[in-house]
């Protein structure tokens, strides 16, 4: 982090604002609560990072908010999704459209399947444009031209042209990024963006993110399970655990000071190369099953503090700081003595 | 694309050839010949006749001379309808079969696929069941089963087409039906199953991101992809329908080529077996030419040729 330009997020222009989202879906095997009640605000020229493990709901949180949600399994239960004052969860599908795309795009995490690869990358740039705004074909691809350019595709003219197969890994998460931005977005929400890709190509995107950022004001939902990649380019951070934010914060203090037995359980499951003797310490267990999750805190059966009240009661959302809460039981006041009994 | 082409051409020129030779062998191992029925012929007329027909020279003489007839594209006069061409035969025949073929291919193919589309958006639903449903009785019901069935019910009890011949689009309802449906269900069968598994590909996904509207994402983004397997199985549909537009022919009598090719078995005719053969396998063969070109215009990814400093 040291030497990075420190990004100012002066701006207090809440863009999006997330309350209470539950989501479900409808399979076979009965009903599963994969978002159970999650909320957060974001504000504008801001990256909030959701980091978790796999199946802790991130993912669909993200679906949720673009509309994106599979029909008709799954269903958004409860909760609102506010975009600049307007009420998303409850729009109708032409409705939606007015927005996706335009005021909030999405990045995919795999650049090799997001492309169809039966038509031209110049073609896919554009039908969003096209679609939304009122643009002639010139001028569409005047513009493609430039995003391209802003991605750092080297002769975006004759690119354009090309299909999907004849670009590198690298290069198709690039054009990727330029699609989802060339409507120029204030929202983008980008699902482990850099999973798919090798780790020079990753820091490559990462850095791209910040550049776009720094000229384009925009506000990034960064989903992933990489908190090398949180660490990088996050403002603040949103721990998932078992569709719930357990914690969010500051970067710093999640990462210096993180309250939250999981957290500190993930930073801890983190290869550190500057320490060399100390061996990695995952976190044993596996996450509960969302078919009946837990009445408790859903973390208790993997938990090294878990207490009595954990098993039976969902903690309270405990303050910190002004930007760091955290939900467990460890806050409470009550609890305060076993833990330095321990 | 044009070495492609060129290549491509040669091959078919050499397919053609192997027809060719393979049914002038098996024409000649079929026992009896033009001039045996059930009257006996006179040994010296019938001699008389082979010199005039020149059978009586040896066969890789007979070869030779067939094998210029195709080059040229004359196959002579037949021998059981002496006052007739085989030439004048193809051109009366030929024009009814190609419109009854192709008509067929269209009506699978635009019904077929809008079945299909429309069986996997309704996945599970009422509308897929019934258009499954429907595949089913479709690939299994023979053509000449459902063409009697189509006679009896429409043309006889219920009288509301015309039964037979092909001489008004009225007329042509009924075997186009009768051809077309096993291909239809084949094409909706595979148009639904290809179209699941594309409509739950990231790109699908990445146009809905995009906000675009849903016929725009089905015809340009789905389709286009999901057609592929059944691209790859027109070329061999393509075959199925020709023949089966023999047996319809029949049934219907119609007019087209079909009839001339299966009496001219019959009779050894030996011009007509030739000419309606090879004239047969040379369409079938550009056919399938065609249908590798739309292939390659429908996915990029498969290069009909081989580029140099393509990644």
């Amino acid at each position: 982090m040291n030497g990075r330009k420190q990004k100012k997020v002066s701006s207090h222009v809440k863009v999006l604002q997330v309350d209470n989202l539950q989501v479900s879906f409808r399979t076979y095997g009965g009903e599963v609560e994969a978002v159970r009640g999650v909320s957060f605000d974001l504000y504008q020229g801001e990256t909030l990072a959701i980091v978790g493990e796999s199946g802790c709901g991130k993912s669909v949180t993200s679906n949720a908010i673009m509309g994106l949600i599979p029909q008709p399994a799954g269903i958004i239960k409860n909760g609102s999704v506010v975009f600049k004052g307007k009420e998303l969860t409850g729009m109708t599908k032409p409705q939606l459209r007015k927005i996706q795309g335009v005021d909030i795009s999405m990045i995919f995490q795999d650049p090799m399947t997001a492309l169809n690869p039966t038509l031209t990358i110049g073609e896919q740039l554009t039908e969003g444009l096209r679609t939304h705004k009122k643009v002639s074909k010139q001028e569409a691809k005047q513009k493609a031209i430039e995003m391209l350019a802003l991605v750092g595709i080297p002769n975006p003219t004759e690119r354009l042209k090309q299909f999907p197969h004849q670009f590198s890994g690298g290069m198709r998460q690039r054009i990727v990024i330029a699609i989802a931005l060339i409507c120029e977005p204030e929202l983008l929400i980008a699902d482990e963006p850099t999973t798919a890709l090798d780790v020079t190509i990753q820091a490559q995107i990462l850095e791209l993110f910040e550049e776009i950022q720094q000229k384009t004001d925009i506000s990034i939902i960064l989903i992933t399970h990489d908190l090398g990649v949180v660490a990088k380019i996050a403002d603040r951070i949103a721990v998932m655990y078992a569709g719930k934010i357990v914690e969010i914060g500051d970067k710093r203090a999640i990462f210096y000071t993180p309250e939250h037995p999981y957290t500190k359980g993930l930073l801890n499951s983190v290869p550190r190369l500057d320490l060399v003797e100390e061996e990695l310490q995952p976190i044993d267990g596996t996450p509960p099953d969302l078919f009946s999750p837990p009445k408790g805190c859903p973390f208790t059966a993997r938990c090294p503090y878990a207490m009595e009240v954990c098993d039976h009661v969902y903690p309270f959302t405990t303050t910190i700081s002004e930007s760091h809460s955290v939900d467990c039981w460890l806050q409470d006041k009550r609890a305060k003595v076993l833990q330095e009994q321990s | 694309m044009g070495k492609y082409i060129v290549k491509r051409f040669i091959m078919m020129i050499a397919t053609i050839l192997i027809i060719a030779t393979l049914t002038f062998v098996l024409m000649h191992l079929i026992p009896g010949s033009p001039f045996e029925g059930e009257r006996t012929t006179n040994p010296t007329i019938q001699a008389n006749l082979e010199k005039f027909y020149k059978l009586d020279e040896p066969l890789h003489v007979q070869y030779l001379s067939y094998l210029k007839s195709i080059v040229t594209f004359d196959f002579g006069p037949s021998i059981k309808k002496p006052n007739e061409s085989v030439n004048e035969l193809l051109a009366r025949g030929f024009p009814i079969s190609f419109e009854l073929g192709m008509l067929t291919i269209l009506v699978a193919l635009l019904s077929g696929i809008i079945l299909g589309t429309i069986a996997a958006l309704r996945h599970n639903g009422l509308v897929d069941y019934f258009a499954m449903t429907f595949a089913v009785i479709g690939i299994s019901v023979p053509n000449f089963v459902l063409a009697t069935l189509l006679i009896q019910q429409l043309a006889v009890t219920w009288d509301l087409l015309p039964a037979a011949t092909w001489s008004s689009p009225l007329h042509m309802i009924l075997p186009i039906i009768a051809l077309a449906t096993g291909p239809t269900a084949i094409i909706a069968r595979l148009t639904r199953s290809s179209m699941l598994e594309v409509l739950t590909q990231d790109y699908i996904k990445m146009a809905r991101a995009k906000g675009l509207s849903p016929v725009r994402i089905i015809v340009r983004h789905a389709l286009r992809n999901a057609l592929m397997p059944v691209v790859t199985i027109l070329g061999t549909m393509l075959a199925g329908i020709l023949t089966g537009t023999f047996v319809i022919e029949r049934i219907f009598a119609i007019p087209g080529m079909g009839k001339y090719f299966v009496e001219s078995i019959n009779n050894r005719d030996y011009p007509v077996i030739m000419g309606t053969t090879v004239f047969y396998s040379s369409f079938l063969v550009f056919m399938l030419f065609i249908v590798d070109i739309v292939y390659g215009l429908l996915d990029p990814r498969i290069k009909l040729h081989r580029k140099e400093g393509d990644a």
